[in-house]
């Protein structure tokens, strides 16, 4: 029983920052249907942004933190939207599509040709030191983990429905040309958009770089990992993005410890091959009406 | 003033003729990678008919010449000659895209774009896991080449000859294909869904079928690819080989005919020719390819096409004064 409560906690941390992830990757969907394969790579990044700051630039670790969001938020928020998305959304979701995978590439060679192919160490926020919970041993790391990840998303949520500019975003993601009549500037709300999912990401990348070390190749499971929790709990819902993540969470490391460790990676992709037979449209997902 | 097609006549010509004094002035390593090129080709013909005709993206292509290649080399081991292996291959790809495509074409979206990717990984992981069948990563070595009615390809400048031959059969069979109502059938449902269902078009039936040919396409170039590199391992088909696959028939042009030719060529034979950007190639393909996406998603045929084109009108005017 303690190891079960172990391996469920460990999957709530790292299925808090799936939720991260995969919330973004949402958001970007519903506002500008974008399909972000490089989501991965946006989580992979930003731990560089901030390896850089502390090791060439000589920051501390907050400071070094705060670079690596403004960096975050400039850069896979502002420049990805205005370089990459805006110049294709004329062409159809297919060259998109096409670009995110490019950049994705982009991204990896990048880092490894730059900085390093090697796994680097990142710093925690805490010091992991072990718990005792109901008889099981829980790390501080995870507990801080969890918070921190469920803390923004519940920020962000309490930030879409009950500021005004969070309720224009979502009326600008549920129909775009009402928002444009009912005055809402829809080119400021595409772009904070942008800005959050980078947000979210950097935010993702600090939490779990201390835990799996900053590699050049992370992004390619972690996107997988965005997609599946994304597909699983709803595409068109920010709750159902984060019962998806923390399904899959916990679901991984279960699957690791009671099924098979070789086939740890095959168990999210067997529970979306079902979701999309059953319930395409997630487990908490709206139909969406067919445009004809 | 020569014509368009004059223009790409010669092209085509030239081409062929250079292929074919290829083992006169290639030298061995140059060989194979036209051999790898050919054989890629073929990978990256099937899934334009699934992306380029069809419209559906699949991110499984390179599972499926990963299916391909261990049928074949398998068979082989178990003692089966080339070509009832190679026709293995192929019909296996087939049944496994007809599965794999008929839960995931249910739904709209860009939904067997994250079936495949899934699928994908599997595959990966199968190939990695199941040692008593694959060998996991130690892989399978000791391909045998072909015979075909006595005469044996076993020599690379044979080989060479050998895949381009194959190469040229799919180019043929494609050819075919496109003009066949089938063909126009994948291509309405590429250009109007909508439009197709009220013609009558089983709209599902038929993508499912422009996915499950270009599996088997996958497959057929994975049964070529098997004998040409002749150690298999699973590591040679990960998502990475998949995307890779879709961008080059992305960067050719998807939907024109010649365009997996292109795609392939830029993605394995031009790295040889820009050896002094080192490690970077991958680097500036990749930026490449956005600039690309962002100017002409028809990709390098296209841009050559509007080139032509912007030309003829500029004539065109010039005339006229």
């Amino acid at each position: 029983m303690s190891a079960f409560i172990q391996l469920v906690v460990s999957g709530l941390a790292t299925g808090a920052i799936y939720a991260l992830v995969a919330v973004g990757f949402a958001l970007l969907w519903q506002t500008s249907q974008t399909i972000n394969f490089a989501q991965g790579e946006f989580v992979m990044v930003p731990a560089f942004f901030v390896l850089v700051a502390i090791k060439y630039w000589g920051f501390g670790y907050w400071p070094a933190i705060a670079v690596g969001f403004a960096i975050s938020a400039l850069l896979l928020g502002a420049a990805f939207k205005g370089l990459v998305v805006e110049p294709m959304l004329r062409h159809g979701v297919l060259p998109l599509v096409i670009s995110t995978v490019a950049l994705a590439i982009l991204m990896k060679e990048a880092v490894k040709d730059f900085y390093s192919s090697q796994a680097q160490q990142f710093p925690a926020i805490v010091e992991g030191t072990d718990l005792d919970f109901l008889g099981a041993v829980v790390s501080t790391q995870s507990i801080a983990v969890i918070v921190v990840a469920i803390g923004a998303v519940a920020l962000l949520n309490w930030f879409l429905s009950s500021t005004l500019t969070g309720r224009a975003m979502q009326a600008t993601a549920q129909n775009r040309n009402v928002a444009r009549i009912l005055g809402i500037d829809v080119e400021r709300m595409i772009l904070y958009t942008f800005l959050i999912n980078g947000l979210l990401t950097a935010l993702a990348s600090f939490l779990i770089s201390p835990i799996y070390l900053a590699k050049f190749t992370n992004g390619e499971t972690l996107g997988l990992a965005a997609f599946v929790a994304a597909i699983v709990g709803g595409f068109n819902q920010v709750r159902g993005a984060v019962l998806g993540g923390l399904i899959l969470g916990i679901l991984d490391n279960l699957a690791a410890a009671y099924v098979s460790a070789q086939y740890r990676a095959a168990v999210p992709l067997v529970v979306l091959v079902a979701v999309i037979l059953w319930r395409p449209q997630g487990i908490l997902g709206r139909v969406e009406e067919r445009s004809v | 003033m020569a014509s368009a097609g004059l223009v790409r006549g010669t092209l085509a010509a030239v081409t062929v003729v250079v292929l074919a004094a290829g083992p006169e002035f290639l030298r061995p390593s140059q060989l194979y990678l036209v051999s790898l090129w050919a054989v890629t080709a073929i990978a990256a013909m099937g899934l334009n008919l699934t992306l380029g005709y069809a419209g559906q993206i699949s991110m499984a292509q390179g599972a499926f010449v990963g299916i391909g290649a261990y049928t074949v080399a398998l068979l082989m081991q178990a003692g089966l000659g080339f070509f009832p292996a190679f026709l293995a291959a192929g019909v296996l790809c087939f049944a496994v895209g007809w599965l794999l495509g008929y839960p995931a074409l249910r739904v709209q979206h860009h939904y067997l774009a994250f079936v495949t990717l899934a699928f994908t990984t599997l595959v990966y992981l199968l190939l990695r896991n199941e040692q008593w069948l694959t060998n996991g990563v130690y892989g399978i070595s000791g391909i045998q080449r072909p015979t075909a009615l006595g005469f044996a390809f076993g020599t690379a400048a044979r080989f060479y000859y050998f895949c381009l031959g194959i190469m040229a059969l799919f180019l043929g069979a494609m050819w075919w294909m496109i003009r066949s109502p089938w063909g126009r059938a994948f291509m309405v449902l590429r250009e109007n869904p909508v439009r197709a269902l009220s013609l009558g078009v089983d709209t599902r039936r038929y993508t499912l079928l422009a996915f499950a040919i270009g599996s088997a396409v996958g497959g057929f170039a994975g049964g070529l690819f098997a004998p040409l590199v002749q150690f298999l391992e699973p590591n040679s088909f990960s998502l990475g080989y998949s995307l890779s696959l879709l961008l080059m028939v992305i960067v050719g042009g998807a939907g024109y005919l010649f365009g997996p030719l292109v795609g392939a060529a830029v993605a394995i034979l031009l790295p040889d020719f820009l050896r002094f950007t080192e490690g970077y190639y991958l680097l500036l393909y990749a930026a490449a390819v956005m600039v690309l996406m962002a100017f002409c998603p028809q990709g390098l045929i296209g841009l050559s096409e509007r080139w032509q084109a912007n030309r003829r009108a500029r004539l065109a005017a010039g005339g006229e004064r």
